[in-house]
């Protein structure tokens, strides 16, 4: 009875802290930070619900965070739309388009498994990133997209953003908590653990994997378009960029993969250095092996994840108390 | 036409073979140790500036210089096998091996533009410059010798994995991990030798990779999604199906340019693995897994 007590009151402090964390600190260095950060706990979620709970690898989510993009680019420009809040109402209707996109993509990758599912999203993700160069008519090319610029002042302009993502990270945060708790949840950790017997037991596979996957190409692609909108314009290595791919799935490790929280803890220790380190090392070599260390380190410490490895330190402890 | 289509053919099996060589080394790795070596682009790339540095700083032909970077690269393999794969916790041991790898790339890639900056740079020599005359077309001399070196150490690959005892045991590693493991192999032996000739073959594919192509720090990035879908294209773990996959794909690049478009070209090559896949999805010499998730 406690603990559930004690994680509410967990919850609502955290929220009121988001909340809270633009009136606090106005800085517009500090809430680009706070505005991406809370942008890569979507994601990040939305990359576990598929991966995490399924076990299956995906490294091409940047393809419906691209493709989120390049929805709401277009929106905006052929209904000559003029910036103001107005076109965050066309970030949900981007994430359904993501998630058209996931459908074939999704078919089509699995099919395969283990490996094999890893190498094909890699394939996907550079065709996707191809067509955007190549795709003149729909995307301008390597040229890239405008977004209207919103008429916000500079000191509160983060702010309209932030709040955006935090909705989206707060109905990624739910969307995974719900169906970890759901039967859908059950069959996709049936899956993870032996997908051959869940089958055998009666698990639509197919199904629930490609459901899984179309719900993360969904909010997914919220978080993109909502990044388009902040940057005030698309570009094919920046909608479709390869370290997207794997920055999600390192915080979902570092978190704890498979756990609704772990995500969001592996975003909001990660992005914020990354940021951190973007904006003080000017070396660009120098800021990769930084980060390439840091990687390394998550991985060779944290093999399971802050997370699970809590929970384990503290049944460990609960042990050693009732002996 | 006729003479564009057919340089383009020409093209493509040259160059495919020496992927192949650099494929080769990526499905070795992946066939004894089951884990995807991201960093294998980036270590092309890392190869062509050993190769470059000699011949700028020590006037070492690339060729020659082979002699160096391939011990040093074999050396290169070892050492990452040893410090980052090997302690990994195996129960998500496919997952963290491709974070740990790209991690590693990603230092090789910082390393790399902290000493030599993001220009572009590429190998020079004679056979760089000279062409020959062939089928009514010209062709740089280091493509067919690019091309001749890497069919020379595919054979030497294929004959040192078939014919000796280190080979066997690479073989058996292959087949059955446990297996191996119960009738006396040294799997850490093994798989470390495995991942310093998967990096060797680097060496070589990478020397020609600089002379035939301008790189920088970056280029690790499309030639390891290149190599990847090559080797998912043969097959995970069949050094022929990455040969055979190699030169199919970079052939039907080189003729999508002729026929369609250049632009369009690239994306033919990943096209080719989705269209593969559809009908069959364990590539086309793979073997169906056998073995439960």
């Amino acid at each position: 009875m406690t603990v559930v007590l004690a994680r509410r009151a967990v919850i609502v402090l955290a929220l009121a802290c988001a909340i809270g964390f633009p009136f606090v600190f106005s800085n517009p260095a500090t809430t680009s930070i706070a505005f991406f950060t809370v942008l890569y706990v979507a994601a990040a979620s939305a990359w576990n619900l598929f991966s995490g709970y399924s076990g299956y690898m995906a490294l091409g989510n940047a393809v419906f965070y691209g493709s989120g993009a390049y929805f709401i680019a277009n929106v905006t420009n052929h209904l000559n739309l003029s910036g103001g809040m107005g076109i965050f109402a066309w970030v949900p209707v981007a994430g359904l388009f993501a998630g058209i996109v996931a459908i074939p993509v999704g078919w089509l990758a699995l099919r395969t498994r283990r490996h094999t599912f890893v190498v094909i999203t890699i394939a996907i993700f550079f065709i996707f990133q191809l067509l955007a160069y190549n795709l003149q008519s729909v995307t301008n090319g390597s040229a890239g997209m405008q977004l209207p610029l919103p008429p916000w002042l500079a000191a509160t302009y983060n702010d309209y953003f932030y709040f955006a993502a935090l909705i989206a990270a707060v109905i990624a945060i739910v969307v995974s908590w719900a169906v970890r708790r759901s039967h859908f949840g059950l069959q996709l950790l049936a899956i993870r653990d032996d997908e051959d017997r869940a089958r055998g037991l009666g698990v639509r596979t197919g199904r629930v994997k490609l459901t899984a996957f179309v719900l993360n190409g969904v909010l997914t692609g919220v978080c993109g378009a909502i990044y388009a909108y902040y940057l005030g314009s698309v570009y094919p290595p920046f909608a479709f960029e390869a370290i997207f791919d794997l920055t999600v799935a390192l915080m979902a490790f570092l978190g704890g993969l498979g756990t609704v929280s772990g995500p969001v803890i592996g975003a909001l220790l990660l992005e914020p250095l990354q940021q951190y380190l973007t904006q003080q090392v000017t070396a660009a070599g120098l800021s990769l092996i930084l980060f390439g260390a840091l990687f390394l380190i998550v991985i060779g410490f944290l093999p399971h994840g802050i997370v699970p490895s809590v929970e384990q330190l503290v049944r460990r402890l609960k042990a050693a108390r009732s002996r | 036409m006729g003479t564009e289509l057919a340089k383009a053919v020409v093209d493509g099996v040259l160059t495919g073979g020496v992927y192949a060589l650099m494929a080769a080394g990526l499905t070795l790795i992946f066939g004894v140790m089951e884990i995807i070596n991201i960093a294998q682009g980036v270590m092309v790339v890392l190869a062509a500036y050993l190769s470059y540095t000699l011949q700028v700083h020590a006037g070492i032909d690339p060729f020659v210089g082979l002699l160096i970077t391939i011990p040093v690269m074999f050396l290169i393999g070892v050492a990452i096998e040893w410090v980052f794969i090997r302690r990994l916790a195996p129960r998500d041991r496919t997952a963290l091996s491709i974070l740990a790898t790209f991690a590693v790339a990603i230092i090789i890639e910082g390393i790399l533009t902290q000493a030599y900056s993001g220009d572009l740079r590429s190998l020079d020599a004679w056979y760089v410059e000279r062409s020959v005359h062939l089928l009514g077309f010209y062709l740089p001399y280091i493509y067919l010798f690019g091309f001749a070196l890497a069919v020379v150490l595919l054979a030497a690959l294929y004959l040192f994995v078939s014919r000796t005892r280190t080979g066997y045991s690479i073989r058996a590693a292959m087949q059955n991990r446990a297996g191996a493991q119960l009738v006396g192999i040294d799997i850490d032996r093994v798989s470390a030798i495995t991942f310093g000739i998967g990096a060797a073959a680097t060496a070589a594919g990478g020397m020609v990779y600089g002379a035939t192509n301008t790189f920088n720090p970056d280029s690790g990035y499309d030639l390891i999604s290149r190599l990847l879908v090559i080797v998912v294209l043969g097959g995970l773990g069949s050094i022929g199906g990455a040969l055979v996959a190699a030169i199919l794909a970079l052939v039907i690049e080189d003729v999508t340019a002729v026929l369609w478009s250049p632009v369009w070209a690239s994306t033919m090559f990943f096209a080719v693995l989705v269209l593969v896949l559809v009908f069959r999805p364990t590539g086309l010499f793979g073997q169906r897994a056998v073995r439960a998730q």
